[in-house]
C-alpha cells in the first residue's frame, strides 16, 4: 500500500489496513488490498504535518502489542524500537501490561515528530521521535489516584478500558484533554504533569446531574462511572467542545467547566446514544453523531433498523436527520473512531461499520454512497490528506 | 530455536535460529538483539510469558524464564491461535 497524493481514507480494521483514495470530483474510489492483514489495528493516522508519515497501532492474535511506522505514506513499513511499555511494577505495586494500544494522535502543529498514545489499559504515552520510542506520561500514569481515576484494567469495554481523543490545543501544546472510558474527561494545562477531570454536567449510569441528581449514587467527578466515548475540540474554536458520552451528546464551552446536554433535542424515539462525533471544521455550530440504539438491553444499532445520521447547524439547539442513499433496513453499529471529514468544500464525511461498510457523503450528508463493503469489522476510519 | 510462524517476519522467514544463553531469559533477550521488537510480542513489560505463547525446552513445556540451558539445547516457541 503506498498512498497517492490527495485525499486518503485510511480504514483501520480488525484484520488489517485499508485505504481507499477518489477521483477528482470524489465520486470513484479505489480500495487498496490491505497492510498487516490479519494484524488487529486498532487506529492508523497520517500525520498532517508531513502529509507522509503512517503510524499503525497492532495488536495481533495473541503476540504482545505494538506500533508500526512507515515514512513513505506506506510503501515501506519498520516497527517502533520502543512500543508504550509500563515499567516493571516494584514491591507491592500492581502490575500493569500494555494489552494494545487503541488511539494516536498527531502532536502540536510546531513540534514536528511528536506523537501521543492512549492505551488499554489506561495510559497515555509520548513520543518526541515520530512514534519510534513511547515514553510514559508519568503525570497521568503513575499519579497516586490512578487507580481510582481509571477503570479496572479487566473490566470496562469489552476490549478492555481506553484512554481515547487525544487533543492538543492548537494555541498552546501544554494544553491538552483526553477521554477515559471509563474514567471520563481530563484536562492538563503544563503539557501532562498534572491532570485534572472535567465531568461537571454529565450523566453517568449512576446519576444524572441535569435530572438534580437522581440516581442510584450520589454524583462525584472522579470515577470509572463516566464514558465519554468520543472528545472533539474545534479547530475554528478551541474553547468549543463536543462530546458523545455513553449518556447523552454534549457540548461545553470554555472557560466553562460543565457540559450541556445537547442530545436532549434529539428526536426522542433515536435519542442522543452513540459513539463518535464529527465537527465541521469552517463551521462551529455543524456536527454530526450516528445515533444507536440505547433502550432495553442497549443494541447501539441503528434505532429501529433505520440507519441515519444527524446533524446540528446550531451547536445543538436542534437536529436534522440524514439517510438520502442510505439502507431503509440496517442495524449498522459505528464504534467511536469510525466517523471523519475531509478538508474539501463541500464537506466530506465518512463513516465505517462493525459490518466492513465504508460510507460517504460529498455533499455534507446530504446523500450518501456506499464506497467499499465486504471488509472486516472497521475499527477507524481517517480522512487524510497525503503529500 | 524454532520460531511460530506468526513471528517469522522477525527473523527473515527463519523459522530455526540460533541464540545463546544459559536461561531462557537470557536467550530471549539474545533473540531479541539479533531481531530487534520478538521479544515483547511474546514476554510482557512485568516478565510474563503471554497467554497462548508457550515454550518448549528439550521436550518439555516451561513457565519458567529462569528454566536453564545447556548447549545444544533446542528451545521450541509456539504460538496458539485461536478466534475468527
Amino acid at each position: 500500500m503506498e498512498l497517492s497524493r490527495g485525499l486518503a481514507l485510511i480504514v483501520s480494521t480488525r484484520k488489517g489496513v485499508f485505504c481507499l483514495q477518489p477521483d477528482a470530483l470524489r465520486s470513484r474510489w479505489t480500495l487498496s488490498d490491505p497492510v498487516f492483514l490479519g494484524h488487529v489495528i486498532n487506529h492508523a493516522v497520517l500525520d498532517p504535518r508531513d502529509g507522509r508519515t503512517l503510524l499503525a497501532a497492532a495488536r495481533t492474535g495473541h503476540l504482545g502489542p505494538t506500533v508500526f511506522r512507515s515514512t513513505d505514506a506506506g510503501r515501506t513499513w519498520s516497527e517502533a524500537r520502543r512500543p508504550p511499555a509500563f515499567d516493571k511494577a516494584g514491591p507491592g505495586e500492581k502490575p500493569r501490561a500494555v494489552s494494545h494500544t487503541f488511539w494516536l494522535t498527531p502532536g502540536h502543529a510546531s513540534e514536528n515528530g511528536s506523537w501521543f498514545a492512549g492505551t488499554s489499559p489506561q495510559a497515555l504515552w509520548s513520543s518526541a521521535d515520530g512514534g519510534d520510542s513511547w515514553e510514559s506520561v508519568r503525570g497521568f500514569n503513575d499519579h497516586p489516584d490512578y487507580w481510582l481515576r481509571t477503570e479496572d484494567p479487566q473490566g470496562g469495554t469489552p476490549d478492555g478500558p481506553v484512554l481515547h481523543s487525544i487533543i492538543i490545543d492548537p494555541r498552546d501544546p501544554a494544553h491538552m484533554y483526553f477521554g477515559l472510558s471509563g474514567g471520563g474527561v481530563y484536562e492538563t494545562r503544563d503539557r501532562g504533569a498534572s491532570w485534572a477531570p472535567l465531568n461537571r454536567g454529565l450523566a453517568t449510569m449512576l446519576a444524572d446531574p441535569a435530572a438534580g441528581g437522581a440516581g442510584p449514587l450520589e454524583w462525584q467527578e472522579v470515577g470509572p462511572h463516566f464514558d465519554p466515548h468520543c472528545v472533539e475540540l474545534h479547530p475554528l474554536n478551541p474553547d468549543r467542545l463536543y462530546q458523545q458520552n455513553h449518556c447523552g451528546i454534549y457540548r461545553l464551552d470554555r472557560p466553562g467547566d460543565t457540559w450541556v446536554r445537547i442530545g436532549n433535542n434529539m428526536p426522542a424515539d433515536v435519542g442522543d446514544i452513540g459513539f463518535p462525533v464529527a465537527l465541521h471544521p469552517r463551521d462551529l455550530q455543524t456536527c454530526w453523531v450516528f445515533p444507536m440504539d440505547g433502550t432495553d438491553v442497549w443494541p447501539r444499532t441503528s434505532p429501529g433498523g433505520r440507519a441515519a445520521l444527524y446533524v446540528t447547524r446550531d451547536g445543538g439547539a436542534s437536529w436534522t436527520r440524514q439517510d438520502r442513499g442510505l439502507p431503509q433496513r440496517a442495524w449498522y453499529t459505528v464504534k467511536r473512531q469510525c466517523m471523519s471529514v475531509d478538508g474539501r468544500d463541500p464537506l466530506g464525511v465518512y463513516f465505517g461499520t462493525t459490518s466492513g461498510e465504508l460510507w460517504g457523503s460529498v455533499d455534507e450528508g446530504d446523500s450518501w454512497a456506499c464506497l467499499a463493503q465486504h471488509l472486516p469489522e472497521i475499527y477507524a476510519v481517517e480522512a487524510a490528506e497525503v503529500a | 530455536m524454532l520460531i511460530p510462524q506468526p513471528l517469522l517476519s522477525y527473523t527473515d522467514q527463519r523459522d530455526r535460529v540460533d541464540a545463546v544463553g544459559d536461561t531462557l531469559d537470557a536467550l530471549l533477550f539474545d533473540l531479541d538483539r539479533q531481531f530487534p521488537g520478538i521479544r515483547f510480542r511474546m514476554i510482557d513489560e512485568q516478565d510474563r510469558m503471554r497467554p497462548h505463547v508457550v515454550f518448549f525446552v528439550r521436550g518439555t513445556r516451561t513457565h519458567d524464564l529462569d528454566e536453564s540451558l545447556a548447549d545444544c539445547d533446542e528451545v521450541v516457541i509456539l504460538q496458539a491461535l485461536s478466534g475468527g
